[in-house]
Parts: structure tokens; C-alpha cells; sequence
């Protein structure tokens, strides 16, 4: 049984749906990465299993999110309040909306535990410190006086982190965590997280839209696509054989070495926007390989024998082409 | 006729320095955002200028269309030294030389319609163009960057962003320009947006015969795009590789590159040697801004801005301990 494992997943916002059936599991020492384009459902996925739908007027319409045994979808929120921060951590894209202004980074930390594991504040004091200096932050223990103003970007990012594993939790949401940061500094927090997940065996979901930092990271991946699962296999077979052709346009559009000019190409046109989802398969007005029965049915998501799940028509024959 | 010079720009000893007070009554101090920059772009090519936050890479795309003045030294475009152009002759000469922004968004007057945004270049111009003329020219920019025609009508905020950035494209090209210099022109859009918009560039460079400054804190759509890399390092030109794949002999190429994934799960980067933080831009080190965070760094990078040499291939590196 997985720690985390989400089935059938849709949820409403207003009468629209904008996560369409989704699925998909992550145990402890592993790293999932959710991909996709902006508008295919990422962060409200992770929105969703966090239990923070409520908050922007959504609510879970079918399916199942269930936490080491937990049933999520039904749980009461002050059962869930004691589950958001002490089990399950949130990692944001903007570290600035994670860091409260005017209040010194260290006691930020201290408050996590505190709060979870009800340490005084010397015992919080030290925790704190010893997770900044294992986050690699340079002078840890003058820093931890500091305010999120005096840190440059990849600091404040550090700091988020160590809140994160502050209560240590078993499961990190991180959303977008590096989108913001220089090249350099992301590759550092991308390193940080993966050394994370080896030593304490916690369970990660890293949402990104970017296949290099997924080929890096990831051991499984889930390739989103306007709110459904297109595919969702591991990083290795993935990258080897995409079989949805969304996950292939994808890859594509990352320059490689050795690619000639004027072979990046994209793909055409965009993620349409919830209210103007297209029947049958959400991708065929920008596939190239679509055809007759893609327009008019939805494609479900099929188990092949090398272990992928594909939602499109024609994923059994290409696999059984590319055998 | 003589044949045109082989570099259609020219940079000599370049250099921005912006002075500001730290808070109301504090001290001045004064941030050298670029320091030195020699550089030749030579003509039909794209030469990539590559760096991170602070390294100058915007302030140097800025000089370059004289949106700023230099502190010191100069820009020749074409053998005309932009410094000494009236404002009037500047802007007669913004003709041949245009600039692509990275957010098209904030460039666009929200009010205009995409064909007003298309002609808005005309007016700036003092070009007057019959209703019949300016309707041919709204649909010829737009078929220009693959754009459908009914889009004309549109306001920007209807817009997606790869198509407001197409936009943005089009009205750089309003006047058959030489020389486009693009400041991070996919740096917010979705990957594969990002892929479209290249596509497009390289499509126009090969249709127009463009020369192209392309700014990017992105390695590896630097060598996928680019003839020719610069790499900057807190305003500073550490390393030019006179071809996207050559090998890096900075370190700082050499941790960007490392930075930089691939999309390949069998080519994971060993990045557990990576560390530091880039340093204000205030208050610079003495010696070479890189050597706080470099393996390699000794009392001579601390005490001496190392000075770019090149090697008959154009390789040039800013480096005491150059890597082989």
C-alpha cells in the first residue's frame, strides 16, 4: 500500500471540472513528478490532496485520496489541520508567499515544531538551526536572526524547505519549487530535495513543467493534461518510450546536444482553458497523430503490458510497433 | 563596392554604473552593472549572451539599442558610434535596430487593439500610412509571425501569452529592421511555447537575413540557438565560445553547464559539488567576482580581475586557472 494514493480523482469548482479523473501513488523514499503545461492541473492537484480546495470554493466531486490509511476526502478539518504541516508539507513556488514579512526566518521554523511536536523554544531553537545547516545555508546560526528581506532568493527557498521538514513529515508537496531561481541555485535545491528523500525516506510529489529537472529527479512521472492523466510511468521508460503523444511533444520542446537547428519545434497552439475543454481527447486539436475516434471518445487509461498507463487511441499499437 | 564589415555591432570597453543611496540619508554607493565589455556580433549570426541574475545581461541589451548610456566606452552599429547620435538620429536609426522584451505584456498599451499595437511603431516613426496601406501592413506583420488574421481585432489581454509575445515580434519588425536584440523573449512562457517562438525566430532570421543578440540565463537553449556565447558573470564577460558546443574552460561556463538538465534520465549531473550564492553586485570582491564559489580560486584570483584573452579559435576565458 502506498502512502499516498489518489484514485479517480474530479473535483468542481463553480460547475466547471478542471481535474477530470486523475490518479496516481507515491511511497516513502520515492519522488513523483507531476508534469505538464501552465493550465493542466498541477497545482490543484496539489491544492486538492492538501485539503485547501474549500479555500478557493472547490470541492471534491468523486475518487479517493488515501494517506497511509486515511481517507482524505472525507476527513473532518480539524483532523486535518493536525495532518497539513505535521505530515504532509507544502513547498510553494514563491518563497515569499510561504514567509511571513516582518517576522525573523528562525522563529518561522521554531513555530513549526512547536506547533506539531511541542517543543519549547530552546529545543525548537536548536532544531531549527541544525535543519539550516543541514539545508547548507552558510552561517546558520546568524542567519536564522535574520529577515526574509536580508536573504537573497535561493536562501529564502532554503528556509521554506527546513519549515517544510521542521515537523518531519512523511510526505512534501514541492510546487515549482525552483521555477523562480537562478540555473545555479536550482540545481543546488534540486540536489537538496533528492538528498532529502534518500536519507530520511520521506515520500515527494514535485510538480514542474520542466522534463530536465523531472529526467534529474523523478523516479515515476504523471504527465497532466488539461485535468486528466495523459500518461504515467517510470522516469527511465518514460524518457526512453513515450507512448502518449503529449509526453513525446514535450520532451521535444527541451533542446538536446546534438539536435540540428530547426528541429525544436513545440507544440502548436495552447492548453485550452477549462470552459473550452474539446469532447472526446483533450489533446487532438494539437496532435498530430490524431484521428477519428479521438474527437468523438474519450480515451481511458489503459494499462500496457510494459507497465505504462496511456490514455490515448492508439498507444496499444504504437507499443506493440515499438516492441 | 566595398564589401560590408564582417560585425554589423561593434562594443568597446563598455561600461554601466548606476549610483543610488542606500535608504533616505545613507550613504551612496554605486552598482557596476557592466564593467569592460569588449564584443563584436558579427552579421547574419546569433551571438548568445548567457548569465544569471545580475550578471549584466539586460543592462547590456539596453546599452546595446542605447535605451541606456554608457558610463564608458562605446557601441558602433554599422561604423556609426551611437553615442554620438542626436535623439533624432537615434530614433531614425531604431529603424535597423529593434528590441524584443521578455514580458510582450507590459510592452503593449492594453487599450490598443492588436492591429493599433502593429502600427503603433508607424506613428513613433512619423510614417503616415494610408487606411488601405496600414490594413496591408497590420495583415502582412501578422502573417510575418504565423499570426491568423482575426486576431487583428483583439485586445492583448485575449491574447495567450506565446501569442502576445508573436506580437511583440511583429512590431520589432514593423520597419525590416538589421539587427534584433532579444532580452529573454521566452524566459515566461511554457516550454513548449518557448519551442514555437524559437522556431519562429529561427524561420525569420533565415527569411530576413536578421542578426540577432539573444539574452538568456538559459545554457542549453543558448547552444541550441546560438552561433556564438558569451558568458557573463556579475557584469563582467568571463568566457566567449566561438561555437555552442565548444568546450568551457571557466568554471562558472563549466557550473552553468552542470546546472543545466538535460532531458534524459541516464545523464543525471552530479551536482553535489555545486555551492555559493552569487554576490551583490554592490561592493564587489577585489581579484575575480567568481572566486568566492570556485574550486580552483587562489591568492591571485583574490587579489586580480583576471582580463579576457582569446586563443586563434576566438575562445576566449577570464580565467587565472583556465580548465582544459
Amino acid at each position: 500500500m502506498a502512502l499516498l494514493a489518489v484514485r479517480d480523482l474530479s473535483i468542481d469548482i463553480a460547475g466547471i471540472k478542471p481535474l477530470d479523473g486523475i490518479g496516481f501513488a507515491v511511497d516513502k523514499g520515492e519522488i513523483l513528478g507531476i508534469v505538464g503545461e501552465s493550465g493542466s492541473g498541477k497545482s490543484l492537484t496539489a491544492l486538492t490532496v492538501m485539503g485547501l480546495l474549500p479555500l478557493i470554493g472547490g470541492r471534491v466531486a468523486r475518487g479517493s485520496i488515501r494517506f497511509d490509511g486515511t481517507e482524505l476526502t472525507t476527513l473532518p478539518e480539524p483532523d486535518f489541520r493536525r495532518l497539513r504541516g505535521r505530515r504532509i508539507a507544502f513547498i510553494t513556488q514563491n518563497p515569499m508567499t510561504s514567509l511571513d514579512p516582518v517576522m525573523r526566518v528562525g522563529a518561522q521554523i521554531d513555530q513549526v515544531s512547536r506547533l506539531h511536536l511541542g517543543l519549547d523554544a530552546k529545543a525548537a531553537q536548536a532544531r531549527s538551526i541544525a535543519l539550516m545547516e543541514r539545508l547548507r545555508l552558510p552561517s546558520a546560526a546568524t542567519v536564522y536572526h535574520h529577515y526574509p528581506h536580508q536573504l537573497s532568493g535561493g536562501m529564502k527557498q532554503r528556509i521554506v524547505i527546513a519549515m517544510a521538514l521542521a515537523a518531519d513529515p512523511d510526505l512534501i508537496i514541492a510546487d515549482e519549487p525552483t521555477t523562480a531561481l537562478d540555473v545555479t541555485i536550482q540545481a543546488q535545491i534540486v540536489q537538496l530535495l533528492v538528498e532529502l528523500v534518500r536519507d530520511r525516506g520521506v515520500a515527494l510529489i514535485l510538480i514542474t513543467h520542466d522534463m530536465g529537472v523531472v529526467a534529474q529527479a523523478c523516479d515515476r512521472v504523471v504527465v497532466l493534461y488539461a485535468g486528466r492523466v495523459a500518461e504515467s510511468h517510470g522516469v527511465q521508460a518514460i524518457f526512453a518510450a513515450p507512448r502518449h503523444p503529449y509526453t513525446q511533444a514535450l520532451i521535444r520542446c527541451i533542446p538536446r546536444d546534438g539536435m540540428a537547428p530547426g528541429s525544436l519545434a513545440g507544440i502548436p497552439g495552447s492548453v485550452p482553458s477549462v470552459a473550452n475543454y474539446p469532447a472526446g481527447c483533450r489533446f487532438h486539436p494539437r496532435c498530430d497523430r490524431a484521428g477519428a475516434p479521438c474527437a468523438a471518445t474519450v480515451p481511458p487509461l489503459e494499462h500496457l503490458p510494459s507497465g505504462a498507463e496511456v490514455a490515448c487511441h492508439f498507444a496499444e499499437t504504437r507499443e506493440v510497433a515499438n516492441a | 563596392m566595398p564589401e560590408p564589415a564582417r560585425d554589423l555591432v561593434r562594443i568597446r570597453a563598455l561600461g554601466k554604473r548606476f549610483d543610488s543611496r542606500k535608504g533616505l540619508f545613507g550613504k551612496r554607493r554605486s552598482l557596476k552593472a557592466v564593467s569592460d565589455v569588449t564584443l563584436d556580433i558579427p552579421r547574419g549570426k546569433v551571438t548568445g549572451v548567457v548569465g544569471e541574475s545580475g550578471c549584466g545581461k539586460s543592462t547590456l541589451a539596453r546599452l546595446v539599442v542605447r535605451l541606456l548610456r554608457p558610463s564608458d566606452g562605446n557601441v558602433m552599429f554599422d561604423g556609426v558610434d551611437l553615442g554620438r547620435l542626436s535623439n533624432r538620429e537615434m530614433r531614425r536609426l531604431r529603424r535597423r535596430i529593434q528590441m524584443v522584451f521578455q514580458d510582450p505584456y507590459s510592452a503593449i498599451d492594453p487599450r490598443y487593439t492588436v492591429a493599433d499595437a502593429l502600427l503603433e511603431p508607424f506613428q513613433v516613426q512619423g510614417t503616415r500610412l494610408s487606411a488601405q496601406q496600414a490594413r496591408d501592413k497590420v495583415t502582412e506583420l501578422l502573417a510575418m509571425v504565423r499570426l491568423g488574421q482575426e486576431l487583428a481585432r483583439s485586445y492583448p489581454h485575449q491574447l495567450s501569452g506565446g501569442q502576445r509575445q508573436r506580437i511583440g515580434i511583429a512590431r520589432a519588425l514593423a520597419f525590416k529592421p538589421d539587427f534584433l536584440v532579444l532580452d529573454e523573449p521566452t524566459a515566461s512562457l511554457d516550454v513548449s511555447i518557448q519551442a514555437q517562438i524559437i522556431a519562429l525566430l529561427e524561420q525569420l532570421k533565415a527569411e530576413l537575413g536578421l542578426t540577432y543578440l539573444f539574452i538568456s540565463h538559459d545554457l542549453g537553449l543558448v547552444r541550441y540557438f546560438c552561433d556564438r556565447i558569451v558568458v557573463m558573470y556579475l557584469g563582467r564577460v568571463v568566457e566567449v565560445l566561438p561555437a555552442p558546443r565548444a568546450k568551457p574552460r571557466h568554471p562558472y561556463t563549466r557550473t552553468l553547464l552542470d546546472s543545466t538538465f538535460a532531458p534524459d534520465p541516464t545523464q543525471r549531473r552530479d551536482i553535489s559539488r555545486l555551492t555559493g550564492e552569487i554576490a551583490s553586485a554592490y561592493d564587489l570582491p577585489a581579484g575575480c567576482a567568481f572566486a568566492a564559489r570556485c574550486a580552483f580560486a587562489d591568492e591571485t584570483c583574490r587579489a586580480r580581475v583576471p582580463l579576457l584573452a582569446a586563443d586563434p579559435d576566438g575562445h576566449a576565458v577570464a580565467c587565472f586557472h583556465p580548465l582544459t
